[in-house]
This record gives C-alpha cells, structure tokens and sequence, in this order.
C-alpha cells in the first residue's frame, strides 16, 4: 500500500487544503524561493557555459599559454615557435596556433564596442565558430571576412551578414552569423582566420596567444602537460579540465560575479525556509488539538510526524511546481539576451532536492511543537 | 486474582458472570504545581473495572474526576501508585510506550468529540484505525461495522460540521469501539448533547459494555446517565467516597434505574 493511501496522507492533504491562506502564503513563499534559485543557479550555470564555451569547443587536449594567465579571453602573447617545441613533444599529435585577444570594434554608425578576436585556421581545426546560422564556415576563409553572433549586432552596430565595421583601422565584412556564443565579459566574439587575426589586433607575425595541442589517443593528458612543461619552462601548460576550472574560478569567483549569484540563491533558499517554516508552524499551531486527540488515541510521535512532514512534502512539490514553471518561462525569456539563464535536467533535479530539504528543514518548529504536546489538553474543556 | 468472579446483584436472580479485571489501579496519587501552590487531586484512589460493566465516575466539579481518567487513561503519570491495563503494568513505562499501551488497550471518548474537521465520519474512524495499525480493506470493514453499530451508516461520508452534536459524539463512539480494544474511557459525554442524544449515547455506551468485553467508564456528573450505569463510583475532593451497584432489572439489554436510586453493590468471589 503506498503513502498515499494512507489516513495519515489524507489528514495531512485535507489539513493543508483546508488552510487555503496558509497554503497560499506556504505556495508564494516556495514559488519566490525556487524562483530565485532557480534564476541565479540558472544564470550561474549559464555564466559558467559562457565562459568554458570556447575552451569547450575548441580541439584541444592541453593549452599552452602565457605564464599566469587568468581566462580565455586576457590571455598574453607568446612566442609562435613553442608550438614547434610542442610538436616535439612525445604524445603530441598536433599543435594548432590561436590568437585571441581584447580589441575595439569600431560601429559603421559610430561609435565602438570592445570585442574579443579569436583567430585560427579553419583547415587546423583549432576553435572554429560554431551554430553557424547565416553563411557558411568556408566564408571565413574570405576577404575581411569575419563570423560574429547575432546576439551581439546590436552591439556592433550591424544588421548582418555583408554588413561591415573596422578594428584597429582594418575594414571587416561579416559573412556568417552564429546563435548563442556569448561572452561573459559581454564583448562579443569576432572569430576570423589566424593571419587575419594578427593584423586586426596588430600582432607581430612570430606572435600567437595560445598553442592548442591535440594528445595522441590513449595517452595520459597530464603525462603530456607534464612533458610539454619540461620543454616549455618559460609558457604556462594545462590540461582542457585546468584551463576550464582557473576560467571559472577567475571569472566567477575571483571577480565575485559568482559569489552573487550563488548567495542570491542561498538568499533564496534562506527566506523560503523561514516562509514555509512559519507556516507550517502555524498551522501545526492551529490543528494543535488535533494532534494531542492523536496522541491521546495511541499514535506515536513518529505517526505526527510523518503527517508534518507530509504537508512540508506536499507544499514543497506543489511550490516547486508553481515555481519550475515560472522559471521555465524566465529562462525562456532569457533565451536570446547577452546573459540567458540556464536550465537543465541536473539544475532541475538540484532544485527539487533543496526545496525538499528546505521543507523539511522548515517542519523541524513544527515538529518540536507536537513532540512537547501534553495528550492531557484533550481534557481540556 | 481469580479468573472469573461472579456477581449477586441484590433483587437479581440470575448472577452475572465477568472476567478479570481490564484494569486494576491501587493506591494513585497524583499531585498538582508545587510548594505552597501544591494541590492533591487524586488522593490514594483504588479501584478495578471490570469488562462488560458501564461504571460511572461521579463528583462534583474539581472533584479529581478528569484528572483520575486522564492516569488511568495513561494519558497523566500519577504521582504514586500502580496501574495496570490488560495485565501490563504501567510504572516505569515512557510516553512512546504509554502511547503503544493506549494504542492496544485504551478507546478514548472526550466531552468535546475531538473530531477531525476536515476529514468524514468514516475518514475519523478509520484515521483512528490507522493509528492503531488496522490498515487496507479490514480498516474500511472495521470503521463502517463501528458507524453500523452506533446507528450512523447513512451518514459515513459527512463531514463533522455537518453532524449534529448527537451525531458527532456517536462517532467519537464508533471511533473508540472500532479497533475493539479492552477499555473505553469517557470524559463527560453526555455533557454537550440535550437529553435526548445524551440518552441515546449513553444507551449506545451501556450496550457496547454489555454485548462485548469492553470495560466502560464514563465520567460524569450529570444524573440523567444513573439509569444507564452497571456500577457507580462517587469521587469527592480526590477520594472514592462510594461505589454504588444499582439492580439490574433481568433485562440483558440496557438496565435502567431512577436517578438517586443507589444500592450498594455486594460482591462474592468464586
């Protein structure tokens, strides 16, 4: 026989139904907390996506980079001849040159944007735009020929592709267009050919930002970084998961956008709990008498329990539902901004488990109520 | 103590044959606040109760009557004394095991039906049910048998603020009888109903006594439940003053006697 079919479920179902104000503010209370949780882990997450998405994507094993570089986009320059040291670097199978860097973007219309150039060649298959939903990946090869994000074209002062603009004194012609990469620093990504790259942040030729190695299948990534350290002592080398994880910790921890987020969500978790726990209070308070009958009639303090923590189980998968659903609706909003909110089956399942908790823990007042009931009160004319 | 006793009731021919006591009590004391605030209100009762017999508790208020059916509903620890329920003695007992001790014994019957709102009057009997672990299609036979009994089956599915108070209180019957435990324990329950369903409940409460096993005892003070009583204790200032056995008339059903109309009970064990 499950739960449900039990008189303790139906007491609890009927006592949390029939208190509509109680439920109500218990339902907002859950619903303004899965709400905000679920909006800044969503943007967490979302943030976090943005700022690995290139490291992601590109066709690297390990990275080979300046000393000390922080994330993906202020990467320093480095000397071109380490990708050869890298070449022959046992487990090496390829060494592919990027450069990537911050520079202005200057609008048809006037005025400029700060953008981030990411250059490599299309036939070395180091980081290429990705989602392409206008123009094809040979263009790039094309004269001027850059792919940016349409998310950003406002930014940039454009309507799309054949539309141009100018970096650094150097006129580029947009001929594709992409769909969701973003940049957490908000300067949008012009991605375009290494050469072409160079001259648009003005780069000297025997410069690149970054060596892009490819590890031999079934060779250990860190045995290679470990190598490629030895024989470059002067660069910095991580594996994809090191680079991925400074990124982060740089970019959402190390600048404090992260801590926000995750503390707007504790926030969340916090006032949901003193919500529901008053009125799960409250109502234990009103059904007191209730209670104490049950326990003049035999129950134990485990069968008052289970009906307290039945009421905190139901308010919370009815509130998470309310509150799923509204946040399902944001992050469809969100959808196509420069900073979408993320939501996937892991954030969901997450948001679930805490709100449960956040009941549970919410019942604890009430429970300590009924667990010091005195029976005798059933006397009590 | 014998197994069976057999009782003369004086004016009765045929003698009554009844088990061992359902519950034995000796020597309760229970003591009220502290220092010069101090209050006995129960003052070294003794008594036994005895299945098939409806004994009434009589006094007048802040006599100890409520205060004596709340220890010998193991709902109050008594200062000192013993108690026994079914054989099992309660010294020493926690309040989960005093609960289990209630759970398998005790049917409570409180002057204010204690009722749950927001569930039926089948719902009420069978939540009861529930908590004594009678699950599944026995707890729905058990709780529709108890609301047969009390004369409520066409009224299974309503709701107590529907019920008239008569109504309310033959489910708190039905609610106390349907897990059939050994000892029924009444708090004034006739105190809230006009006379006729007071009547009616006390009828309801001397039949169960008499058709079954159960020991009932009712406390009270109102004088219209005398013609009902197999058995009458008096209590004042928290001491039994009097046991009272009124004549039963031969009848096998519901003994009636006139209010005031006490004789005093002689007892000859087998």
């Amino acid at each position: 026989m499950s739960i449900a079919d039990t008189m303790m479920f139906t007491l609890a179902f009927r006592n949390l139904f029939h208190d509509r104000v109680q439920l109500v503010v218990t339902l907002v209370g859950i619903l303004f907390s899965v709400v905000l949780m679920a909006v800044q882990l969503g943007l967490y997450l979302g943030a976090s996506k943005m700022i690995v998405a290139p490291i992601d994507k590109a066709d690297a094993d390990v990275w080979i980079m300046a000393y000390g570089t922080k994330n993906f986009e202020e990467a320093q320059p480095i000397d071109a001849r380490l990708r050869v040291l890298a070449l022959a670097t046992p487990g090496v199978t390829r060494a592919i040159p990027m450069v990537s860097a911050f520079t202005e973007w200057k609008k048809p219309g006037g005025g400029s944007n700060l953008s981030v150039v990411v250059g490599t060649d299309l036939e070395d298959g180091g980081l290429s735009p990705w989602n392409i939903v206008e123009g094809t990946l040979s263009g790039i090869g094309a004269r001027d020929a850059v792919f940016v994000d349409r998310t950003y074209l406002k930014e940039l002062g454009i309507t799309g592709v054949g539309d141009t603009g100018q970096i650094n004194g150097n006129r580029v012609k947009v001929a594709g267009l992409t769909e969701g990469i973003r940049s957490f620093t908000t300067s949008p990504f012009v991605f375009t050919t290494l050469n072409r790259a160079k001259a648009l942040l003005t780069m000297p030729a025997d410069k690149i930002t970054y060596v892009l190695v490819k590890v031999a299948p079934g060779v250990e990534h860190t045995l290679v970084r470990d190598a490629l350290r030895a024989n470059i002592p002067d660069g910095e080398v991580l594996t994809k998961a090191e680079f991925r994880a400074r990124s982060l910790k740089h970019w959402m921890f190390a600048t404090g956008a992260g801590i926000a987020l995750i503390g707007g969500a504790v926030l969340g978790l916090i006032v949901g709990t003193v919500i529901v726990a008053q009125t799960l209070y409250a109502s234990t308070k009103d059904h007191i008498t209730e209670f104490a009958t049950l326990r003049a009639l035999g129950s134990s303090s485990g069968f008052i329990h289970k009906v307290i923590l039945t009421q905190a189980g139901l308010s919370a998968v009815l509130g998470y539902a309310f509150g799923m659903a509204i946040a399902l609706a944001v992050t469809h909003a969100t959808h196509n901004t420069a900073l979408p909110m993320a939501m996937t089956w892991g954030l969901a399942g997450s948001l679930f488990a805490l709100t449960i908790v956040m009941c549970a823990v919410s019942a604890i007042a009430a429970i300590n109520k009924v667990t010091k009931i005195d029976p005798v009160m059933v006397f009590n004319k | 103590m014998s197994a069976t006793v057999v009782i003369d009731k004086p004016g009765q021919a045929p003698a009554l044959e009844r088990g061992p006591p359902v519950l034995v009590a000796s020597g309760i004391v229970k003591e009220l606040g502290r220092g010069a605030a101090l209050v006995k209100a129960v003052k070294g009762v003794s008594l036994e109760l005895y299945p098939g017999e409806l004994t009434l508790l009589m006094g007048p208020s802040g006599s100890g009557k409520t205060t004596l059916l709340s220890i010998l509903g193991c709902i109050l620890a008594p200062t000192s004394g013993k108690l026994a329920i079914a054989g099992q003695a309660t010294e020493g007992l926690g309040p989960e095991a005093l609960a289990e001790l209630r759970r398998r014994h005790v049917g409570f019957i409180f002057q204010g039906y204690n009722l749950f709102p927001t569930l039926n009057a089948e719902e009420n009997v069978k939540l009861a049910l529930d908590v004594r672990g009678t699950k599944g299609p026995d707890q729905v036979m058990k709780a529709q048998r108890a609301l047969h009994q009390v004369g409520l089956a066409h009224r299974m599915r309503a709701f107590p603020g529907t019920l008239s108070g008569g109504e309310k209180q033959r489910v708190a019957v039905a609610r106390a009888i349907a897990s059939q435990p050994s000892l029924i324990l009444a708090d004034e329950p006739t105190a809230a109903l006009d006379s006729e369903n007071g009547q009616q409940v006390m009828a309801l409460l001397a039949n169960i006594a008499h058709a079954s096993t159960h020991a009932v005892l009712a406390v009270t003070h109102d004088p219209r439940t005398i013609p009902y009583a197999d058995r009458i204790l008096r209590i004042e200032d928290g001491l039994i003053v009097g046991e009272d056995r009124p004549p039963a008339d031969g009848d096998n059903t519901v003994r009636k006697l006139s209010p005031g109309s006490h004789v005093r009970d002689k007892k000859r064990k087998q």
